[in-house]
């Protein structure tokens, strides 16, 4: 017996190296959940499917009404579009961090020596997965109708607009953590995503709107200076003031979220 | 089964206390589990074994008390305790979107295994649970008893020396039961220590070296099966008198012979503890010397509630809960 229980310890001691082990079980986490996206095609639809419905929806029903022509209103709306695409598959992820809370799988994971934060930073992790295969979708669905943007500028744009999604998903994070059931976390979700994304300029010049609104799209939505400096980015290929601002705001939710999701998800779990 | 004697404690629970809201769901709970061996906890729905699990799996705090695992405090130790226990909970806590083989390759690669390590022991554990065949197979298309037994290969990748089982035969068919038992005496050999958590009292008279009885957050009754059976007797005989004048008269010459508590009465039904057929033919010779003429005779292992009833001395107060 006490043969077994010194082998359990050298196990321990083998892998104490604390943060390492913790960030290589974030990225079996992140394995896990991408394992069972891709097993469940359906679970990347939001991904793979709706940005190509938005892209033809917009660009033929809006395009005329908008900007005259749909020719006219690609360089608008795609960017547009492709950061709907990329914080609605956010919103996913914080549904998918609540749904393993309530399953007893949780328990495993608690009753085993890993790090306390592996789960939730890992199913985020894979999100980036996801956020790549959106904008692929979004410029090869624009391409096919006619949108021709400045090629030099593409990866940068979506490693960007990435990078953007990113630090707004520790913020759906922390709000599906923080409700009650994954039901909630759902329409939750909704309930951000649908004023941050359409009481943006991501499909609608701010300047048609009325002040009030005019006043929550250009100072306080963070969308609209990320669907700005994407605009000017693949319309003009620079990079303006609009570009850092927005980093800089990302950076500042992941800073303020990622301590507060985590905390959250421990005293909850 | 055989008894380690080395002395050395698997678990030491003392004076242990959890309150949810207003209720006590444990309360003032100590054991010991010598390493090597099976404890069971036995009890009632809602007793608190699943609150007591989930305290010795660091997955609750306690309110007060102390429980050490091979010494190490689950507070104060909560990792190196984890390192120690392999937890297989009353729910199956395995991922339905993926085969058999992925869930245990992730936990193994959790665990610390590199992806070689991982494969090999993966490849083990499907052997040794019968899951081969369907190590490819995704979860869905699992049965109960397989995704119970994948669950619990899924808790001992590292050969953890402690396991806990939580009500591991909850809702499985008589074979699949049978499986899971021998399963369990499996662990037992390779030197695991087990603390398993039943409703079923022959359960734990199969498997356990001692068994805990708890009711209501408290310890009733701590004791081997042979112990219990001592105590409760190891069948309950169960007769009805012909004449109700006789009634009570026949409740003393069983007393007697059975040698036990003076059985309780209900109309013409008499119940008393047996602990041999020896003592069960003393019991109805003394009755036919007697004259007392019977309608029915029943011999039957005691229930749980037969055994609640034996420990706490009175039924009434256990079933307004």
């Amino acid at each position: 017996m006490t043969e077994i229980s010194i082998s359990a310890a050298e196990f321990g001691s083998k892998e104490c190296s604390g943060i390492i082990t913790a960030i290589s079980q974030t990225f079996t986490f992140a394995h896990r959940a991408m394992i069972k996206a891709f097993r469940n095609p359906e679970s990347l639809a939001d991904v793979a499917v709706m940005p190509i419905m938005f892209t033809l929806l917009f660009a033929y029903l809006f395009g005329g009404a908008i900007s005259g022509s749909t020719d006219a209103y690609l360089p608008v709306v795609i960017p547009g579009i492709l950061i709907m695409t990329l914080v609605t598959s956010c919103g996913t992820s914080g549904i998918q961090i609540r749904e393993d809370m309530d399953k007893s799988i949780t328990s495993r994971f608690k009753s085993m020596p890993v790090a306390r934060f592996a789960p939730v930073a890992g199913i985020l992790i894979a999100d980036l997965v996801r956020f790549a295969i959106a904008g692929a979708v979004v410029f090869v669905a624009g391409y096919a109708i006619g949108y021709r943007p400045e090629w030099s500028m593409i990866l940068a744009c979506i490693l960007f607009m990435m990078f953007f999604a990113w630090c707004l998903s520790w913020l759906f994070a922390f709000v599906s953590i923080s409700v009650k059931s994954s039901a909630m976390a759902t329409s939750a979700a909704m309930m951000i995503l649908f004023p941050l994304t359409f009481l943006s300029n991501a499909f609608v010049p701010a300047e048609t709107m009325p002040s009030v609104l005019q006043f929550f799209v250009n100072s306080i939505n963070p969308l609209t200076k990320a669907v700005s400096s994407v605009r000017e980015m693949l319309t003009y290929g620079t990079i303006d003031t609009d570009f850092w601002l927005s980093l800089l705001g990302a950076a500042a939710i992941l800073a303020v979220f990622i301590p507060l999701t985590l905390r959250r998800y421990m005293r909850k779990t | 089964m055989t008894m380690n004697t080395d002395g050395t404690s698997a678990v030491e629970v003392r004076n242990l206390v959890k309150t949810f809201g207003g209720c006590r769901a444990v309360d003032g709970i100590d054991f010991n589990i010598p390493a090597g061996t099976v404890c069971c906890i036995l009890g009632p729905n809602g007793a608190g074994k699943t609150t007591v699990i989930s305290i010795l799996a660091t997955l609750t705090a306690p309110d007060s008390g102390s429980v050490k695992i091979f010494g190490c405090d689950v507070r104060k130790d909560a990792n190196k305790v984890r390192r120690l226990i392999g937890l297989t909970g009353q729910f199956a806590s395995i991922d339905e979107g993926m085969t058999a083989a992925e869930n245990l390759m992730i936990f193994a690669r959790l665990l610390g295994f590199s992806r070689k390590g991982a494969k090999e022991r993966t490849k083990e554990l499907l052997e040794e649970f019968s899951l081969t065949e369907v190590a490819d197979t995704t979860l869905s298309e699992f049965s109960g008893g397989m995704r119970r037994r994948l669950d619990i290969a899924a808790s001992l990748i590292t050969r953890p020396p402690l396991i806990f089982l939580d009500e591991p035969t909850t809702g499985l068919d008589p074979r699949t039961r049978a499986q899971m038992w021998h399963t369990i005496r499996n662990l037992v050999k390779n030197g695991s220590t087990i603390l398993m958590t039943t409703q079923y009292l022959d359960e734990a008279d199969q498997l356990a070296d001692s068994i805990v009885i708890i009711d209501r957050g408290r310890v009733i009754a701590n004791d081997t099966p042979d112990g219990l059976k001592k105590s409760i007797g190891s069948m309950i005989l169960r007769i009805t008198v012909k004449e109700m004048t006789r009634a009570e008269e026949a409740a003393v010459i069983i007393g007697r012979s059975a040698d036990s508590a003076v059985p309780f009465s209900e109309a013409c039904e008499l119940t008393a503890p047996i602990d041999n057929t020896g003592c069960l033919a003393r019991v109805l010779a003394a009755l036919k010397d007697a004259d007392i003429e019977l309608t029915e005779i029943n011999v039957t292992r005691p229930t749980l509630d037969e055994v609640f009833f034996a420990l706490t001395g009175g039924g009434e107060e256990s079933e307004d809960r």
